[in-house]
């Protein structure tokens, strides 16, 4: 259930991160989850692409510094108190989460987070043996 | 490989005995054909005849950069133009290009001395040198050329650029050497890597690098990325070209050609001279040269000699690698800062690449120092903290190195200029 998630090294100036996306539209990768971590001078792009190891490498022929980080995706109830519910699971558990960020696409009911944790197998077990629904790669790319 | 053993071998007695000769055949000759340097030895009351002993060259006046510019094209020159049969010139960054004229024999000292190196870098006649140094008024191209040929080697001179067909060549010629400016092989070592060619796989043996200042790591990185040992060659337009100086199989400094070019190291604020293994400014006296002598060139180059007997048997004085030049020293917040120092320190820093750009500017009167460098590509980057804990050592190592911090930006790989000749590191936009 480990999800492959590629995250980018982006310089910040004007026109940059339109470079990197040119790149992804070209070679027809599609774009499942994304987030920037932006500071003054850079960001860190992390996304969920289909097949995060040719993309990977198609981004590094480009000059681009990307690598693979694995998280995972998790399903919450959409409605107030969905987020923690999980959370307290990892708290409890003493795992830490490093960042967290949602899915473009999300059913009325149901939202998908992607959740980058310092142990993501001791999270995805204690996750399914608490009944929260994981994601596979193939459900996340459909 | 000893080219010339008998001099580069020579005991010391005798080579101050051909260097006094040759010394007072020179300050006699420059006395007699260039009037402008007659006229700043008799201001400074001194006669040829006052040279007898190899430490009498302190009695003498120097010559510097400004000397060359107020007698610009051929003023300094000691023979008339028909008996001049090359000309080159320095690619000057500011003003006028200084001018050198070769006459039969200065190009035959010339090719002698830059055969030397060639010898030192381990070429023979069997070899295939690949010269991609520009070919023009600079002196690189035709200065390893003319060395190449010397020791009757086969030359492909193929001037700077175009780093695909460099490459090409250098598989297809099977070229043993390459000589050309060490941003340009570094340029050329990428080149190797993306085309997905293992550096073991060239027959590429050893390179001759030189015409501007670069460190031990960036050596290395060559060193790897080709497959080579790579050799440092220093050189000067207004003393000859490239082969002035050139690296052993020791590596521990550049043999100076003494039998041509007569060294000095001296402090650059009071002019006195230094002892051997302090830094300091590189003076040079041409022992020979007939077109463009030189008496105490200031060439505005920082390092220091040695003169202990070198493993590889040659005993001729060495110099250390440029450290410096007083000229390219920045002067950032009062600290005094060379770009080399970066580059040392960069070097040494496994996650960036060697390429770094300096800025320094002004605002509200006070100077701005930034740094761009390359975070190496194969890097796994997912989070900030390992941005800033990489900024945090590099802050710390550079602070080390100069006194003072500047702002770090990283670049992906490959975003900063490539070099194809000498490569520009500074921008300083202070117009002081």
């Amino acid at each position: 259930m480990l999800i492959k998630q590629m995250s980018v090294f982006v310089e910040n100036t004007t026109g940059r991160l339109a470079d990197l996306t040119k790149i992804l539209a070209d070679n027809n990768i599609d774009i499942k989850a994304s987030t920037i971590a932006d500071t003054v001078d850079f960001g860190i792009l992390r996304c969920i692409v289909p097949d995060p190891e040719v993309a990977t490498e198609i981004l590094k022929k480009a000059g681009f510094t990307a690598s693979i980080t694995e998280v995972v995706a998790v399903s919450l109830e959409d409605k107030p108190g969905g987020l923690h519910k999980v959370l307290k699971i990892l708290a409890d558990n003493d795992i830490g989460v490093d960042y967290i960020y949602s899915t473009i696409k999300a059913k009325d009911d149901e939202a998908v987070i992607m959740i980058k944790v310092e142990d993501p197998q001791k999270a995805i077990d204690v996750l399914t043996s608490n009944g929260i629904k994981l994601f596979s790669m193939n459900e996340l790319s459909k | 490989m000893i080219w010339n053993k008998e001099i580069e071998c020579a005991d010391r007695e005798t080579m101050r005995a051909l260097q006094l000769k040759k010394l007072k055949e020179t300050v006699k000759y420059e006395y007699d054909n260039v009037p402008y340097y007659r006229k700043k030895m008799d201001d400074a009351g001194v006669k040829p005849e006052d040279i007898e002993s190899l430490d009498d060259i302190r009695k003498l006046p120097f010559i510097t950069k400004e000397d060359i510019a107020a007698n610009y094209p051929t003023g300094l020159f000691a023979k008339p133009m028909e008996e001049i049969v090359r000309i080159h010139a320095s690619s000057g960054t500011t003003g006028k290009p200084k001018v050198a004229g070769y006459t039969r024999k200065d190009l035959e000292i010339w090719g002698e001395c830059v055969a030397r190196a060639m010898a030192s870098a381990g070429q023979d006649s069997k070899s295939v040198v690949q010269v991609a140094y520009g070919y023009g008024l600079f002196t690189g191209g035709l200065g390893a050329h003319i060395g190449a040929e010397t020791i009757g080697a086969t030359v492909i001179p193929m001037s700077s650029g175009n780093t695909k067909k460099q490459i090409m060549f250098m598989q297809d010629m099977k070229s043993t050497a390459l000589a050309c400016t060490p941003s340009y092989a570094l340029t050329i070592a990428e080149g190797v890597a993306k085309e997905g060619i293992d550096p073991a796989d060239l027959p590429l043996k050893a390179g001759i690098f030189g015409a501007e200042p670069w460190t031990q790591g960036m050596k290395e990185s060559i060193e790897k990325g080709l497959g080579i040992k790579a050799y440092d060659i220093y050189g000067l337009t207004e003393i000859v070209g490239p082969g002035v100086s050139i690296s052993c199989d020791e590596n521990e400094g550049m043999h100076v050609q003494e039998d041509y070019f007569y060294p000095e190291i001296i402090d650059p604020e009071t002019l006195e001279p230094l002892p051997d293994g302090e830094i300091g400014e590189l003076v040079f006296t041409t022992l020979g040269k007939e077109g463009f002598p030189m008496v105490r060139y200031r060439t505005r180059d920082l390092c220091y000699l040695m003169r202990e007997k070198c493993g590889c048997g040659r005993t001729t004085v060495r110099m250390s690698k440029i450290l410096g030049r007083t000229d390219d020293m920045l002067i950032i917040r009062g600290v005094n800062v060379f770009p080399s120092q970066i580059e040392e320190v960069i070097s040494k820093f496994e996650e960036l690449t060697i390429n770094y750009m300096i800025y320094v500017g002004r605002e509200n009167n006070k100077d701005t120092f930034d740094l761009e460098v390359e975070l190496a590509s194969g890097l796994a980057i997912d989070n900030i903290k390992f941005i800033e804990e990489l900024r945090g050592r590099l802050d710390h190592s550079l602070r080390d190195m100069l006194g003072i911090g500047c702002k770090v930006k990283f670049l992906n790989e490959g975003t900063l200029p490539r070099s194809e000749g000498k490569a520009v590191r500074v921008k300083d936009s202070r117009n002081l």
